[in-house]
């Protein structure tokens, strides 16, 4: 064979893989961007803000953490057919099963609450009234869920996180020195020591990074898309590339703040973008986009993530390629569960602080079981064959989860208690 | 009231149908689900606790 021959024998086999890639990819990019919510660009706001660029080879250790636990929820989805919680009551019984899923309902309702207020805050620095953003993002989620197509829907999403790629051009725009970013970044330092208030901001990040609806959304969604287990290496890809885009958004966050924000008190992403426009309008103006941008896509995912989960248990049609009329109990949940977190936003005097804590609290409640029956699902042989956890996957991903267990959790009690660990 | 008891009665249909869990209850599953409930109670108890004293703030 000559030279252009196997040339051409390649190029066509990579494209292959590239288009097979393209029909298979989603469920891993949108859970993944997704998880930048809200919370998650505050969280590397005020990262960037307090150190600079000193916690970016931190960020990096993210990418292995989130890819090991979220690929086991695409071998899970894809080998069993079933959502997590389903997965869980069928496994476990109902105990845990009932504990699991109002866990995650009230999990997922109250960082739905925390998603509003971003979205709230990030337009009103263009002079839109809370009201408004509300009832525009209702409307613009409910109709991009009732299409009747887990395809369109899927794209739509997909469109969601292109624009969550705002932050790099902001980041260019900042001008932030390179050599400044090789030498504090990515060397692998504790600015100032492993004091408390460094300690609760690494177990920010972590908490960002791995949230419990992201297992429930990612392996719904595989179920939904209908992948099958001849699907899961472009699945597991898929899942990559998003681990990886993520924390590359994460980073080109700090970077904005900590090249024009260092030192500035930051309590939240839109004040943020408020002192980010006094430096330079354009790149306060993209922080609120995104900001937006973070809280609909995390809005999108965790209403649905409730939705899916009601519906495996209580037998309801619960797939995003139906229509209102053959799953009227799917689409009625998914519009209760985000009209209702619309609202609190706009109650006057509403605890804001206190739901943001509460997120923390129960969240470390749920996550840890989640993880848990994550690794004993993908340990029974019996229902995932070859497709179980291997030994080297079981020291992995056990590592992995012991340490997000005992950071979540001295996370959650250092909310509860904020001297316990001074 | 006709709806409700649909309810209750869905509730307990769900119950009957994972009653049994299907898991293989090995010494490790059974192990790692004795430490989860452990984690849990003691997270609660936490909580009560915090309650308690933020109550007796106000």
């Amino acid at each position: 064979m000559d030279f252009f021959s196997v040339l051409y024998y390649r190029f066509k086999k990579v494209w292959k893989a590239v288009r097979l890639y393209l029909v298979i990819a989603g469920p891993g990019l949108v859970v993944m961007i997704a998880d930048n919510d809200a919370g998650g660009i505050t969280t590397y706001a005020a990262t960037g803000a307090k150190y600079g660029y000193h916690l970016i080879w931190f960020l990096l250790l993210l990418i292995p953490v989130a890819f090991y636990v979220q690929e086991m929820t695409v071998r899970l989805g894809a080998v069993t057919k079933r959502g997590h919680a389903e997965a869980i009551f069928e496994s476990f019984g109902a105990f845990w099963g009932w504990f699991s899923l109002l866990d995650l309902m009230i999990v997922d309702w109250l960082t739905l609450v925390t998603e509003f207020v971003g979205m709230t805050a990030a337009l009103s620095i263009f002079g839109v009234p809370a009201w408004l953003t509300v009832i525009l993002v209702v409307l613009l989620m409910s109709i991009i869920v009732l299409n009747g197509r887990y395809w369109t829907w899927e794209k739509i999403a997909l469109g969601f996180c292109l624009l969550n790629l705002i932050y790099i051009p902001a980041a260019f725009m900042v001008n932030p020195s390179l050599s400044d970013i090789a030498a504090q970044g990515l060397i692998p330092n504790l600015p100032g020591g492993l004091t408390n208030e460094l300690f609760f901001l690494l177990m920010a990040n972590i908490g960002t990074t791995i949230a419990p609806w992201m297992l429930f959304f990612q392996q719904s969604s595989v179920v939904d898309k209908g992948l099958q287990e001849k699907d899961i290496k472009m699945g597991k890809l898929d899942t990559f590339i998003g681990s990886i885009i993520t924390v590359s958004i994460a980073i080109f966050i700090v970077i904005v703040t900590g090249t024009l924000l260092h030192g500035a008190p930051i309590d939240d992403a839109a004040t943020a973008a408020k002192l980010l426009m006094k430096t330079n309008h354009y790149v306060g103006a993209f922080m609120a986009i995104g900001l937006f941008d973070a809280g609909l896509l995390g809005a999108i995912c965790i209403s649905l993530a409730s939705s899916w989960a009601f519906g495996e248990i209580f037998g309801w049609a619960h797939s995003l390629n139906t229509k209102v009329k053959e799953a009227p109990w799917f689409y009625v949940s998914f519009f209760i569960t985000l009209a209702t977190a619309g609202v609190v936003p706009l109650i006057p005097g509403a605890p804001l602080v206190l739901i943001t804590l509460f997120v923390q609290v129960v969240a470390v409640t749920l996550l840890p079981a989640a993880l848990v029956f994550l690794i004993l699902l993908l340990n029974d042989k019996k229902t995932m064959g070859e497709y179980a956890n291997t030994r080297l996957q079981n020291i992995v991903s056990t590592t992995i989860v012991v340490a997000i267990i005992i950071l979540s959790t001295m996370y959650g009690v250092s909310a509860l208690f904020p001297n316990l660990f001074q | 009231m006709r709806t409700i008891n649909q309810f209750f009665s869905k509730i307990r249909e769900i119950n009957q149908r994972y009653s049994k869990p299907k898991v293989e209850m090995s010494r490790g599953v059974k192990f790692s689900l004795a430490v989860l409930r452990i984690y849990l109670f003691l997270l609660v108890v936490l909580m009560i606790y915090k309650f308690i004293t933020v109550m007796n703030v106000l």
